[in-house]
């Protein structure tokens, strides 16, 4: 028996190998290299901030909720982390705690409305994040705060091609691969998010994930928001909507085969689909296309790989019947059928295993 | 084929019962939903190793019973004994823990997850506090191969496997939490014959250990394979339990039905009589259903009997190209035509009441004017003028007792909704009318006046194909029975049939091949 192997994730890697031969071959075509460090440090740096805030709504859709907030929560994250650190090497340690904890905060209120009051995330994350922008907007006019040197670097530094952020975003990223595999906390977030009724008859709290997905996802964000200040030494309340980073993570983390609608998917996935849209800009860019037609481009791209996988999870109810007149199901024909119906004899399959039925 | 008549019949079952009562001991249990009694005075003893059939027509209360003993449902009265302590269960998860583990046929299963995270789903398996993914599958595959099941891996995602691996995946996870009550709610309803055999064996393992079975089905074969003792229930009372020896299948079925058929039909419209052949099947077959022979005429109403997954509706889909016909040939009003989608059958001439009004009758939230002219507007817009003026005559000769046109669908009772059903399709005018379950919960009052638009389809000259599980139904409304098994027609009645009849050529009583017996 021969069984499909190919999974989503196998086909976002696909993908990825071939937007990258074509960005490559793209490049070289404007007499420039695609894998010069240069290019290379530049699509890192554009996957960091993307890629923390996608695996942390990577968690939020698996659990089956949505995260809107996420733009607010990483300017937020920019402003109050440079307030507190005020570019005073001293002041890292708590602007990062500060932040992360008032980040983690949000989270948890978002987690508490979806799971508490039964709130839909996209709804429960519009007002939280409505009412983040509104305080953003009143009490932050223009840039504000300042990191420290020292935290500069993390953004600066590089080891060969790879910058420092670049890799605390893939040490996230395989925190919360182990998280998903291999806690209880993990397999409790794809079961809540698969099927919030089977969960509950199965004696989980159901709760629980929805709540640490929420505030891992505000809390990556934070850290995002945090890294960019790094990267822009100062903060902005408005660096998270000018990202776009609400809608930029969902496509992600569904163009990396991720269900929306929860209870499927993987982190490797949402890698792959933020590195596909990291690489298809920086191809973009080298053409120099028009700001707008890279827009088209990323949306013919979302709406196209869902297609395609679409129509791979279109499934029905088992057929009782293959092929015409192959009979599996009843080895009798009624009286007065129409037509023989495959062989009438005994039942002989008994002895068959599940598997050789197939 | 194994016919046992002694509760506890194999040694090993012997030697896990030594001294002690019975597993499961039940007294006086009875349910009630808003004062309406539905289950009433149940006792059942159960003893370690038993397999016990649990037997009724539709609305017996056999799920109820189970549901309370599942945990589902906390009794109205009467007390559960678990090895001789009381208890109660208030949810699922303590009655498995307590050892009562319940197979239901809606699995509760993760489609997206593997076997093994399925079966460990809350109780995963640690070590140095991570999840000890290597010892999951183990353990999954010791459980599957100490039910004598080979070739299911437990890495593979459920999604992925048939209806009897995630029966079985089921079955592995109540012997994983110890089960010592295993309750299966018609465990074989979608399983092929091989697969049945599969099922015998499984439950055969179980109770050489000691496992106690509760075994719901309306296949009577199967009852007498497997059962040490049946349970009858009917109209929510407990009417027989008897070892198995001393029942044949006649009197099984009569303790089933007998039930007085009060003059509950309406008689046919004086002067109907079948007409024109409206809609014809020659071998016609999809997925689902196959070799469909039928000729269904105006005037007349042909009732279509089955068991639970026998094809009842998959016919009706197949015809009005839900899941569309892909062989055999189709005649509708003399016209031969198959149609890919219910646009097409509806242009057609037909008409399909769904079996499930809230999730595909109606539009809950929308009027009851906009409910009626759904399907003509959709459909027939140029017909919408006279379809709109028709409307307040077509909900009065249907008797919709409404405050008004605008009033929401989800706010009226289920019978009236179920008129409102009625109303959205006669609007447009079909030749032939199928019906699946026409009249499921509604009250007595409209089920009569749903039944008395049947006659007058007919005495209009419509041809209606009704699907029922209400063998009285059945009988009482149809012109002629049709009785489908395993997805296809088995045969033919007539209307003076009676349920015994019906219910013995849907169960495949009277066939005598080798079947699904002979798995040991």
């Amino acid at each position: 028996m021969k069984r499909s192997r190919v999974t989503s994730t196998v086909i976002v890697y696909g993908v990825l190998l071939v937007t990258v031969v074509v960005a490559a071959i793209i490049t070289a075509s404007r007499g420039r290299n695609f894998f010069s460090t240069g290019n290379l440090d530049n699509i890192l740096t554009a996957t960091t901030i993307l890629g923390l805030i996608a695996i942390g709504q990577t968690l939020v859709i698996l659990v089956g909720s949505l995260d809107l907030s996420v733009p607010y929560v990483v300017s937020l994250a920019s402003v109050v982390g440079g307030g507190i650190m005020a570019g005073q090497a001293g002041g890292i340690v708590p602007a990062l705690l500060v932040t992360l904890l008032v980040c983690g905060a949000i989270g948890a209120v978002n987690g508490a409305i979806v799971a508490g009051l039964h709130v839909h995330g996209f709804i429960a994350t519009l007002g939280t994040g409505l009412v983040l922008s509104g305080y953003l907007g009143s009490t932050y006019q223009g840039s504000s705060g300042l990191a420290a040197y020292q935290w500069r670097l993390l953004d600066a530094t590089r080891i060969g091609p790879v910058p420092m952020a670049f890799l605390l975003m893939l040490g996230c990223a395989a925190l919360a691969v182990l998280v998903l595999r291999r806690t209880r906390l993990g397999h409790h977030l794809y079961a809540v998010g698969g099927n919030k009724e089977v969960a509950r008859m199965s004696g989980l709290r159901t709760a629980v994930p929805v709540m640490v997905a929420h505030t891992t996802c505000s809390m990556l964000s934070g850290l995002a928001g945090l890294v960019l200040l790094a990267r822009l030494g100062v903060g902005q309340p408005t660096v998270g909507s000018q990202g776009g980073y609400d809608l930029m993570s969902i496509a992600a983390v569904v163009l990396g085969g991720t269900l929306l609608a929860g209870g499927k998917g993987n982190i490797a996935g949402t890698l792959a689909g933020v590195a596909i849209f990291a690489v298809l800009d920086n191809a973009m860019g080298v053409m120099e296309l028009n700001p707008f037609l890279k827009d088209v481009v990323r949306g013919v791209v979302i709406v196209v790989a869902v297609a395609v996988y679409a129509r791979r999870e279109l499934d029905r109810r088992p057929a009782r019947f293959d092929r015409p007149g192959a009979g599996q199901a009843s080895p009798h024909p009624p009286p007065g059928a129409a037509k023989p119906t495959g062989p009438t004899g005994p039942a002989g399959t008994t002895d068959k295993t599940l598997e050789a039925s197939r | 084929m194994r016919r046992v008549t002694s509760p506890a019949d194999s040694t090993l079952a012997a030697e896990h019962e030594p001294t002690h009562g019975p597993v499961l001991r039940v007294r006086g249990v009875t349910k009630s939903f808003n004062g309406n009694v539905v289950l009433h005075d149940a006792d059942l003893d159960l003893h370690p190793g038993q397999v016990l059939g649990l037997v009724g027509e539709n609305g017996a209360g056999k799920s109820t019973l189970m549901k309370v003993l599942a945990g589902v449902h906390p009794p109205t009265a009467g007390t559960v004994e678990l090895d001789g302590r009381p208890v109660t269960f208030s949810h699922p998860v303590q009655a498995q823990k307590a050892g009562v583990s319940t197979v239901f046929q809606e699995f509760n299963l993760l489609g997206e997850r593997t076997v093994a995270e399925n079966v460990w789903l809350g109780r995963e398996p640690r070590r140095r506090g991570l999840v000890d993914v290597a010892a999951m599958v183990r353990d999954t595959t010791a459980l599957l191969e100490d039910l004598g099941v080979q070739g299911l891996d437990a890495t593979r995602r459920v999604r992925s496997l048939s209806v009897a691996e995630q029966q079985i995946v089921e079955i592995a996870k109540a012997t994983s939490l110890d089960a010592r009550v295993i309750q299966m709610d018609e465990p074989t309803a979608a399983l092929a014959d091989h697969e049945v055999a599969l099922l015998y064996s499984i439950i055969r393992t179980l109770t050489a250990r000691g496992v106690a079975i509760v075994y719901v089905s309306h296949r009577l074969k199967e009852i007498f394979d497997l059962c040490d003792v049946v349970t009858v229930l009917k109209d929510g009372a407990q009417v027989a339990t008897e070892p198995i020896g001393d029942l044949d299948e006649a009197r099984l079925v009569r303790l089933m039905v007998g039930r007085t058929l009060d003059a509950f039909f309406p008689d046919p419209v004086p002067g109907t009589a079948p007409g024109e052949p409206r809609l014809e099947l020659r071998g016609a077959g999809n997925g689902y259903v196959d070799g469909v022979d039928l000729t269904l005429r105006a005037g007349e109403i042909v009732g279509v009997a089955g068991l639970q997954g026998s094809g009842r509706t998959e016919l009706l889909e197949a015809v009005f190209g839900v899941t569309p016909l892909t062989r055999g040939e189709m005649t509708l009003a003399g016209r031969k035509v198959r149609p890919r989608t219910p646009r097409q059958a509806v242009r057609a001439g037909l008409a399909l009441i769904t079996e499930d009004r809230k999730a595909t009758g109606l539009a809950l939230n929308q009027s009851i004017l906009d409910n009626t002219l759904g399907v003509v507007r959709a459909v027939f817009p140029r017909r919408t003028g006279a379809a709109r003026r028709d409307v307040g005559g077509l909900l009065s000769t249907l008797a919709v007792s409404a405050r008004a046109l605008s009033q929401e669908v989800r706010l009226l009772s289920g019978g009236n909704q179920q008129k409102v059903v009625l109303a959205r399709w006669l609007a447009t005018d079909p030749t032939v009318v199928l019906m699946d379950e026409p009249t499921r919960g509604v009250d007595v009052g409209a089920k009569y006046s749903i039944y008395e638009v049947m006659r007058r389809l007919a005495a209009d000259g419509k041809a209606v194909l009704m699907v029922s599980s209400e063998l009285p139904e059945v009988i009482g409304m149809s012109d002629r029975i049709l009785v489908m098994r395993d997805g296809r027609l088995a045969g033919e009645l007539p209307p003076s049939s009676s349920e015994e009849d019906v219910l013995a050529l849907a169960a495949g009583v009277h066939s005598r091949e080798a079947g699904t017996g002979a798995a040991s």
